[in-house]
């Protein structure tokens, strides 16, 4: 079956969903969806140096991220500026030198825009198996971390105070996000990762009544999604990664009418309908 | 640990300095089990930063703050707010910091008077009701020192007696030490081992009465301040139960607590500052 180009787009969408949902709920929690963002532009650059250096492309995004979402948490901490502007400075520095340096090699053709939407449908056996080793690995680690980083969301002091370790928390958080970008560049392109970590965990906030079944239910409309983009695209011909996103996009509004508010918890529910 | 102390934490000459700024300086300070040690002081005058200093959330730039080993710690700090983004329940955020088993929980919840709240979400609460369940959190992990910042704000004035009589309570019970917070003079004298007045550096310190009369004392809240201490040095015939009850003297409990309801020996204690006429 893996030898099905769709078959294999289906698997590594899918997989690439699952990991990044819950790290798109601490993304929403912490309300970092531009840090999301900055890293992703950031890839661009990986991308460009991988290259240059002919490096794995993955390896080489990962390590650009890493480094950027490093000096991002070392530079919030003697706080100059603030974060946003922290943010964007990064972010578009990144992006501008990658795509000059990419412009510097005109020997080598890229695809470009494979890189910045994506290009799941030439998905191999080699990135299935980079993104399930790594997927595995980065929810493994997440579930280790995962009530401490939960602490440190709520807040940092208090966490601290009571003896964990926020700060551990936080970097080990970072290197999570740069990890589960290096993998799921491929699918869904740059531009578009930061979608596929918020949508889904904004629209599981509406029907989960603790953080941990936020996170399941994250992972399992970022599946969805997924499902659905892929199976649209196939079917109007339309760009793959976008479609993705469309589909998630299209779960987050439904979530939103009335008929969703049924499957809300209750407690919410009757503070709904009171007037 | 330090040597010869059996002190849950120590603060020796402590001070932080912050963007060419000392927040506060020179703080001497020690925390033993059963003690309740308390910092009064005007706005910016270094209270928080100085429980900072002694929760290790911050470091000290001169002096040393020094912790027992394997120190188990509460905190109840004076500003928290849980961004709406955030799915978490009562029962959920009682364990942020360690699993804490749900009876414990509830009897935490019970004692600070908030057990109906625990599925609802932090959100949604009062500021008095997540006040208390700050407080409870805090209190179901038996801590061997409490530090609380501001406890009681934004509670009720019944229920702010009511869980001051508990703090003081606890400490008895779990035996740990209490470094407190508190804008209220009058509760603070009466349930304080040592008191701290700051104001950017330590003004004077020791027990209620020896603070009560030093001159820095004085000039720095005024004549209120020792009115309100008056007011509190009585023996109280009745007990402010946590859920706004009220249990007298003769062991009956009523809903309120009225000065002509022949359930006190005492008429209505004077607010000017008078002892009082007390039976």
């Amino acid at each position: 079956m893996l030898d099905d180009f769709f078959f294999r787009a289906l698997i590594a969408g899918v997989g690439v969903a699952i990991v990044a949902a819950p790290l798109g709920c601490f993304v929403v929690w912490r309300r970092l969806a531009y840090f999301g963002d900055t890293l992703s532009h950031a890839a661009l650059l990986g991308v460009a140096l991988a290259f240059l250096l002919e490096l794995n492309i993955t390896l080489a995004v990962f390590l650009v991220c890493a480094g950027v979402a490093v000096a991002l948490v070392l530079l919030q901490r003697r706080a100059t500026l603030s974060s946003d502007s922290l943010l964007g400075l990064l972010a578009h520095a990144a992006l501008a030198l990658g795509l000059v340096a990419l412009a510097f090699m005109s020997s080598v053709r890229i695809d470009l825009m494979g890189f910045l939407f994506g290009d799941i449908l030439a998905v191999s056996k080699f990135d299935i198996l980079t993104i399930y080793l790594g997927g595995i690995g980065v929810l493994i680690v997440l579930a280790v971390v995962w009530h401490g980083l939960f602490a440190a969301t709520v807040n940092p002091e208090l966490a601290e105070a009571e003896g964990m370790r926020p700060h551990r928390s936080n970097l080990i958080f970072v290197l999570l996000m740069a990890t589960v970008i290096a993998i799921s560049m491929k699918i869904v392109g740059v531009l578009l990762i930061t979608a596929l970590l918020i949508i889904p965990a904004a629209t599981a906030r509406r029907f989960a009544s603790g953080p941990e079944q936020m996170a399941v239910l994250a992972a399992l409309f970022g599946a969805a999604a997924v499902v659905g983009g892929l199976f649209g695209s196939l079917n109007w011909d339309t760009p793959s990664g976008p479609s993705i996103v469309v589909a998630a996009v299209i779960f987050f509004v439904i979530s939103l009418s009335p008929l969703a508010g049924l499957l809300r918890p209750k407690t919410e529910r009757i503070k709904g309908e009171t007037p | 640990m330090s040597v010869g102390s059996s002190a849950l934490v120590t603060l020796e000459n402590a001070g932080l300095e912050a963007s060419g700024k000392w927040l506060v300086r020179g703080v001497d300070l020690t925390v033993d089990r059963g003690e309740i040690v308390t910092l009064i002081g005007p706005n910016g005058s270094g209270k928080s930063t100085t429980a900072k200093m002694a929760l290790g959330v911050m470091k000290p730039t001169e002096g040393s703050a020094k912790r027992s080993a394997q120190l188990n710690i509460g905190y109840v700090p004076q500003r928290i707010t849980v961004d709406w983004t955030l799915p978490l329940n009562v029962r959920r955020f009682m364990s942020l910091t360690r699993r804490i088993p749900s009876q414990s929980a509830h009897e935490a919840l019970e004692m600070t008077g908030v057990a109906h709240l625990a599925e609802a979400e932090v959100r949604t609460l009062s500021g008095g009701e997540f006040q208390r369940v700050l407080l409870a959190r805090a209190l179901a992990r038996k801590p061997d020192l409490l530090v609380l910042d501001e406890p009681v704000q934004g509670v009720d004035y019944t229920g702010e007696i009511a869980l001051y009589e508990l703090i003081s309570r606890i400490r008895e019970t779990l035996n740990c030490g209490i470094l407190l917070i508190s804008h209220d003079l009058h509760v603070v004298m009466a349930a304080t081992n040592r008191v701290i007045c700051l104001n950017g550096h330590v003004c004077c310190n020791g027990t209620p009465d020896v603070v009560v009369e030093s001159d820095e004392y004085r000039r720095l809240f005024g004549d209120r301040a020792a009115a309100a201490i008056a007011i509190y040095r009585h023996d109280h015939d009745h007990t402010h139960l946590p859920d706004g009850r009220v249990r007298h003297a003769d062991g009956s409990i009523t809903d309120h607590c009225h000065p002509d309801d022949g359930h006190h020996a005492h008429e209505a204690v004077a607010a000017d500052g008078d002892e009082g006429r007390h039976a």
